[in-house]
């Protein structure tokens, strides 16, 4: 206990790493759920629907399996690298959440003032691409400890298509940083602060269209996703770098992807589409925007409650109807004015989160895979040079503009 | 003992002890790996200096991106374990007095300077970033734009040499 009381912080810190490790866990999980509901009626099926009501159990079964299933470790495997490799994965994308913020500066929860991120770093934006970069291990490594020619068929391509496209990847931001200046995620926000006209948010969405487009088709790539998956095709490589892997180190991989995805949908909200800022104003005729939150929770308790109503099965109407009343409830406590702005960062930083990682699983619901020379071809002859020429010409623009504001003695 | 210190011993063990995996590994992938363990640990070395840029470029190039083409090669040639052959002579003749006189060496400047070391402070303000961007590109802007020439005639040259081969 003495290390905690000299460092109060870090019973903090380790109480946010908790919440914040179980909600993605959970978020992950759903998140599968999400995309074969998603995709199955873009493909006119249904999706998930067995376990629970319209599938709503169908993660949990899944980790169950999953935890239950026998491991199979490969002949002639380099043990240390193989159990590695997984451990490595999923640990480093579960670690770059711990530097986003999901709301504004300082809130008090139960006594306590603290900030809604796990760690507030200086450089957060260097920090996660210092992330992703190690990321290319677990997978390159799995695949080269697997022993088998199709997983290191697959981890050399994928391997060779992350470091590709994470040159653009990280190319396309510069241009955010450049009109933010600096690498701070929280300072990135704030420059996007106000509104241009009164009306349309000053996001960098809109300066940094070309930046925004370059840094969603990299982070596609770089999360290996349709229609850039072709480190695990199928038809070509079995299931690429992750071939050998059973049971719950496959389900690592897997839930390292879909952090990885919601690590990059975090990083396009700060610093394209304006982090926790509302896009429509708050203040005069706009003021009712603030009870949106309760809106949004009702209408989900609404749909639910008649859900339960015309459900078949006894006991999924059970589950809808608590469900239902669990949402009501979470409506009626957003509204209360203690809470409510406590919400209002955080609901439209995860609503934008929520918009982007649907157009992650559009895009593969809808687009055929790339072949891979093209897909090389793209990331070098079109990605890196439309990135890079962004970047010249905002730091161009910028250099202008301080010029200018120079000479006529604004500073 | 303070955290920094703590850190600072356990960052230090790790760099150290990975460096002596580098060389005793047999396995290529495993030295890489190794090479990696040294390159986060001093990056982490960095971090508890206050050289939180420096840190973090630390571990973006040279751990995401060095190191990873140097996997990447050895798994392409699929390079297998190397076998242990008895030293060479001028290991033993010149390799074994060469370690011990720079091991004494260090150790002499290290003792000597310990005063002057001190241990490693808290980390220093976020100004670091700005200050070495103005050092680089205002005091130094000349060996920094000539450092930027040679690695793009480097880079020429592996293409040309590259397209030759084939």
């Amino acid at each position: 206990m003495t290390l905690f009381e000299a460092h109060p912080l870090l019973l903090v810190a380790l109480v946010k790493t908790g919440i914040l490790l179980f909600l993605a866990l959970t978020a992950v999980a759903y998140l599968s759920w999400f995309e074969r509901k998603v995709v199955g009626h873009i493909q006119s099926r249904l999706g998930p629907y067995r376990v629970g009501p319209h599938g709503l159990l169908q993660p949990l079964a899944d980790g169950l399996k999953f935890l239950f299933k026998e491991g199979v470790e490969p002949q002639g495997a380099d043990r240390l690298v193989y159990y590695l490799a997984p451990f490595l994965a999923l640990s480093l994308a579960l670690s770059g959440l711990a530097v986003i913020p999901f709301g504004p500066a300082e809130v008090e929860i139960f006594g306590v003032r603290t900030t809604l991120a796990v760690a507030e770093v200086e450089l957060g934006l260097l920090f996660l691409f210092a992330i992703t970069a190690l990321g290319v291990y677990g997978v390159a490594l799995a695949g080269w400890a697997s022993n088998s020619k199709y997983a290191l068929m697959g981890g050399l391509r994928s391997s060779a298509q992350m470091i590709s496209y994470e040159i653009s990847l990280t190319l396309s931001v510069i241009g955010v940083v450049l009109l933010a200046g600096s690498f701070n995620l929280r300072e990135i926000v704030a420059a996007q602060q106000g509104y241009w006209f009164g009306a349309v948010p000053r996001w960098f969405l809109i300066p940094q269209l070309v930046g925004f487009l370059c840094y969603f088709t990299s982070a596609i790539a770089e999360t290996n996703r349709a229609p850039f998956d072709l480190p695990e095709a199928e038809t070509e490589l079995v299931a690429g770098f992750h071939t050998e892997y059973s049971s719950f180190q496959f389900a690592m991989f897997f839930m390292a992807e879909y952090t990885a995805m919601v690590i990059t949908s975090c990083l396009a909200t700060l610093l394209f589409l304006g982090g926790w800022e509302s896009p429509l104003p708050t203040t005069g005729a706009w003021a009712w925007t603030v009870y949106l939150p309760t809106v949004v929770l009702s209408g989900g308790c609404v749909l639910l409650l008649v859900d339960a109503l015309r459900h078949h099965r006894g006991w999924a109407r059970g589950v809808l109807a608590l469900l239902g009343v669990l949402l009501g409830g979470a409506a009626w406590a957003v509204a209360q004015p203690a809470i409510h702005p406590l919400v209002q960062g955080p609901f439209w930083f995860l609503t934008k989160v929520f918009l982007l990682l649907f157009v992650y699983v559009w895009v593969r619901g809808t687009l055929p895979r790339f072949r891979y020379d093209k897909l090389m071809a793209f990331g070098w002859k079109v990605l890196l040079p439309v990135a890079t020429l962004n970047a010249l010409v905002t730091a161009l623009v910028v250099l202008l503009r301080e010029s200018g504001s120079l000479a006529g003695g604004l500073r | 003992m303070t955290l920094e210190l703590g850190l600072f011993v356990v960052l230090a063990a790790v760099a150290i002890a990975g460096a002596i995996s580098l060389i005793l590994a047999r396995h290529p992938i495993r030295s890489a790996l190794s090479l990696i363990v040294v390159m986060v640990a001093l990056a982490g070395l960095y971090l508890l200096q206050g050289a939180d840029f420096i840190a973090a470029v630390q571990v973006i190039v040279y751990a995401g991106a060095i190191m990873v083409l140097f996997v990447f090669v050895i798994m392409l040639l699929n390079a297998g374990e190397e076998e242990r052959t008895s030293w060479s002579r001028m290991a033993h003749y010149a390799g074994i007095p060469l370690a011990i006189y720079l091991t004494v060496q260090f150790a002499w400047w290290v003792a000597d300077g310990a005063s002057a070391l001190g241990l490693p402070t808290a980390p220093a303000e976020s100004e670091s970033t700005r200050r070495l961007a103005h050092l680089l590109f205002r005091e130094f802007v000349l060996p920094f734009e000539l450092t930027a020439i040679l690695i793009l005639v480097a880079i020429l040259g592996t293409v040309v040499l590259g397209r030759r081969e084939s």
